[in-house]
């Protein structure tokens, strides 16, 4: 079957069988390789990216319920919220193995675009899905702090 | 594709016929110098200069997040006075010799020795380039070398100044100093900065860092592989009746040792859902068929004679008797479960055919183990196996096995493929949760003899575990039939402990195992560090105090230790009667001592805090060091908390993160690190946080509810965590 997608603002036909996750056709058809496998049951987190503008598990969204939509993965991220974000990020060395990063960075985004100044609370509650088997937590909570600074300043 | 990691530097420069400088070891093993035209007779660089200045560093480690690529950089760095920003990196290429790692004479990552075995060697790779340059600078302006200084990527003298990259033709043609003088720990200027930034920061920030499940290639085919469901199953017959169902199925095959069935596809998709489809009949004769509580209780049974003495010097035999003359006794037996490994980024490798052989695509932790073994599947050469080391998402130990098993297992799928097109094998979570290797799972028994006084008199230690490097290509650690990996930490404690005895048997099992981060430490850790807190406890002393009496015996290591507590104490204002835990631990060369600050309400805790005390030696990256404990404790509270791998006549219980459950970000407990200022050779830091996090915590419990917790994962006695 052929769909029509629309990701990071460009319209993109594939070729993909009904049912096929949207993680895979991004990963093998695309090359849009920054959004990453962890798990298959939207249980990690590392294959977030934007359906709509909201935080999504690509490898529990079918490549048919995904047409209609616009579609931002961590290489089309680059709105201002995007930008602080990653900042924060680099300004704090969250990263580790990294594996889990684009997801964690994907979901901020989304948690900052919603509120921009979350409470601590807010943070560890919207991030819990979202796991990194490296334990980056407190780099990655300390920075959405900052990138929230960021915003505000 | 593009690879951001790979040859691309001196190979790009060899093909624009520019010249630039390398320095690293030649044909000999020696330091020396050439232009990219060296690399064809034999000089591997660790660092390349080229003519606009850019400096590259070759990594001979893999990166799976504990901070190699920055660590290595900064040794270079620092030596060359080089502009941290501009430099460059790049992993090696597989070549045993050169980039070997100095401690296992192999290449290969592991051990947490990736700094520590490094630290000359590419400090004296920086210094020879930086000498180089200045040499080449002198020439060129006819002036003193001593007149010459260099900061930041520039050298001056008096009116004259310019860049690396304006000396490097002249430099190329000059002899290297084969142990250059390097910097005194007082001119560090990148040692030990809390400036640097991680040097991988920016691709894994914005998707563009390049890992093996990353590869595409031109013509590339994706492989799954339905393996054994009882370890050590081999394949009867298959059917794919059901897998041609499946869109994008290609084919599929038996592998080779009959190990399991590959399923190609067109895509990774493609693949998984072919594999599932597959039916196969299984030979379970010299299969695992026990469950886990089974195999508990035959540790367990081992544990009434043990087969060899650890600790050489005092038999176990020669303990009881001294234990009799004991005025009380503490007895304790501890059990701990397998772990799997579970790195973000499943097991993956992909095999590409080459003019001369194969290329082999992977996080690669231990090319000295891939290159062959891939080539002995494929009937090659070793030589003509080239690795390409990407970044590799995670590992604890998993990547670095003994039998290359995903590697090989790519290079049986590339091979019953036909060997024209690149294979890509990938695991799901499912086959990584089920795929073996674990931490092995273990029982310790011990008997501690107090006299009136409350000192100790004996101890009677035993502990049953499967060896991970007997049968191994790692053999060559056992000694006197001592698997070291399985009883370090009791058998190398730092304490002054009489008559200490220490009893080993190794458990058999076709279940694979391997090390998890901090190997035996993982087990060994906890259980001493809850009977020292059972002896404080029984003879009413302090903790820490009662610890670092036992310290007091003037070895150097002892001494890291002590410092190390005292940190730790200070940091956290532990006083006597404090409500909260305490465990030390000494593991790759470094002392790390904790406080758990916990709460209890009724069976639920919440971890709140963990005071981190390390003396690692020079503190190269203090930040990475932080990041690397930080990482360490929040690996170690998931295992202890609740994960664990079951079996139920020899089937894996547990499938995915729903029932593998790993640290959530709202569990990680603030972290407080304070490093000891040290001028002693670095010493690792990817491992030595994990083992005290658990005792800690399990000793904060006991505190707090008189419970103690020996049976692991600590869900088993009724607690679950917030
Ligand atoms: S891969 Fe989608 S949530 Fe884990
Ligand atoms: S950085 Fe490794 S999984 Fe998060």
């Amino acid at each position: 079957m052929q769909y029509q997608l629309k990701i990071n603002g460009e319209s993109r036909t594939v070729d993909a069988e009904p049912g096929t996750p949207l993680l895979w056709i991004l990963r093998d058809e695309l090359q849009l390789t920054g959004t990453k496998f962890g798990c298959g049951v939207a249980y990690c987190g590392a294959c977030t990216v934007h359906v709509d503008g909201y935080p999504t598990r690509s490898c529990q969204t079918f490549v048919e319920d995904a047409t209609e939509a616009e579609i931002t993965t961590i290489e089309g991220a680059t709105d201002k919220v995007a930008q602080a974000v990653q900042a924060a990020w680099r300004e704090k060395d969250v990263v580790q193995c990294g594996w889990c990063q684009s997801g964690q960075i994907m979901s901020a985004i989304g948690l900052l675009t919603e509120n921009p100044s979350p409470t601590d609370e807010d943070i560890k509650d919207y991030m819990d899905g979202n796991a990194c088997r490296c334990v980056t937590y407190v780099r990655i909570n300390e920075a959405i702090k900052l990138a929230s600074q960021k915003l505000e300043a | 594709m593009t690879i951001n990691v790979s040859r691309r530097g001196f190979l790009k420069a060899t093909a624009a016929g520019t010249t630039a400088l390398l320095v690293g070891l030649n044909a000999k093993g020696v330091l020396a110098a050439g232009t990219s035209a060296a690399v064809a007779t034999g000089l591997n660089p660790f660092v390349e200069i080229d003519a606009d200045g850019t400096v590259t560093v070759i990594i001979k480690h893999f990166e799976m997040g504990q901070g190699t690529t920055t660590g290595l950089t900064t040794l270079v760095a620092e030596e060359l006075d080089a502009d941290w920003d501009a430099v460059q990196i790049e992993f090696a290429p597989s070549d045993n010799n050169r980039y070997a790692n100095l401690f296992f004479h192999a290449q290969g990552t592991g051990g947490s020795t990736s700094i520590a075995n490094s630290f000359m060697q590419y400090r004296e790779a920086g210094a020879a380039a930086r000498d180089l340059l200045i040499r080449a600078a002198a020439q060129k302006w006819d002036v003193d070398a001593s007149t010459i200084t260099v900061e930041n990527g520039m050298l001056s003298s008096g009116g004259n100044s310019g860049h690396f990259g304006e000396f490097v033709a002249i430099a190329a043609t000059l002899e290297a100093f084969e142990k250059p003088a390097v910097k005194t720990p007082n001119q560090f200027k990148l040692i030990g900065s809390e400036k640097l930034h991680r040097k991988d920061n920016t691709g894994k920030t914005n998707g563009t860092a390049m890992f093996a499940m990353d590869v595409n290639l031109p013509g590339m085919i994706y492989a799954a592989i339905i393996r054994s469901p009882k370890f050590g199953g081999t394949v009867v017959s298959f059917d794919d009746a059901d897998a041609k169902e499946i869109g994008g199925f290609i084919a599929a095959q038996v592998l080779p040792n009959k190990a399991g069935v590959v399923a190609f596809g067109k895509n990774t998709w493609a693949a998984f859902q072919a594999r599932d489809a597959l039916s196969v009949e299984w030979d379970f004769s010299v299969a695992e068929t026990r469950s886990t509580d089974a195999m508990i209780a035959d540790h367990k049974a081992m544990l009434d004679s043990p087969q060899f003495d650890a600790n050489h010097e005092v038999p176990l035999a020669s303990v009881a008797p001294v234990l009799a003359n004991a005025t009380k006794t503490i007895d304790a037996e501890f059990t701990f479960p397998f772990l799997a490994h579970a790195p973000l980024e499943p097991e993956n490798c992909t095999i590409e055919p080459t003019e001369n052989g194969v290329r082999v695509h992977d996080g690669c932790q231990f090319p000295t183990f891939t290159q062959p073994m891939v080539a002995a599947v494929l009937e090659l050469d070793p030589s003509q196996v080239e690795v390409k080391t990407l970044y590799a998402g995670g590992s604890f130990g998993r990547r670095a096995n003994a039998t290359s098993d995903y590697n090989t297992e790519a290079a049986m799928a590339f091979a019953v493929s036909g060997g024209k097109v690149p294979v890509k094998l990938v695991w799901s979570r499912e086959d990584d949760i089920k795929g073996g290797y674990y931490r092995p799972m273990s029982a310790h028994r011990a008997k501690i003899g107090l006299d009136a006084d409350g000192k100790i008199i004996g101890w009677d230690h035993r502990l049953a575990i499967k060896s991970i490097v007997k049968g191994t290509p790692f053999a060559g650690m056992v000694q006197n039939d001592i698997d070291p990996t399985s009883a370090e930490g009791v058998a190398e404690s730092l304490y002054n402990v009489p008559n200490f005895g220490i009893g080993l048997s190794d458990f058999q099992t076709p279940v694979p195992i391997n090390w998890w981060r901090s190997v035996g430490h993982t087990h060994t850790g906890f259980v001493m560090e809850t009977l020292m807190d059972m002896v404080a406890t029984e003879t009413g002393q302090d903790p820490i105090e009662m610890r670092l009496a036992m310290l007091d015996g003037g070895t150097a290591n002892q001494a890291r230790m002590i410092e190390a507590i005292k940190h730790v104490r200070e940091i956290s204002g532990w006083k006597k009667g404090d409500k909260r835990g305490f465990a030390s631990h000494f593991s790759f060369n470094t002392c790390v001592a904790v406080v758990a600050d916990v709460t209890v309400d009724g069976t639920t805790v919440k971890v709140n805090k963990l005071f981190m005390g390390v003396e690692c030696g020079v503190a190269v990256n203090p930040d990475v060091i932080r990041a690397q404990m930080e990482g360490g404790a929040g690996f170690a509270l998931s295992a202890i908390y609740r994960n664990q791998i079951t079996l139920s006549d020899g089937e894996v219980y547990q499938y995915n993160f729903p029932d593998y459950d790993l640290l959530r970000n709202h569990e990680m407990p603030e972290v407080e690190v304070v490093i000891v200022r040290s001028n002693n050779a670095p010493t690792g830091v990817g491992e030595p946080g994990v083992p005290p996090t658990g005792p800690a915590v399990a000793n904060a419990i006991f505190a707090q509810t008189g419970t103690r917790i020996m049976d692991l994962p600590m869900s088993k006695a009724g607690f679950d965590f917030m």
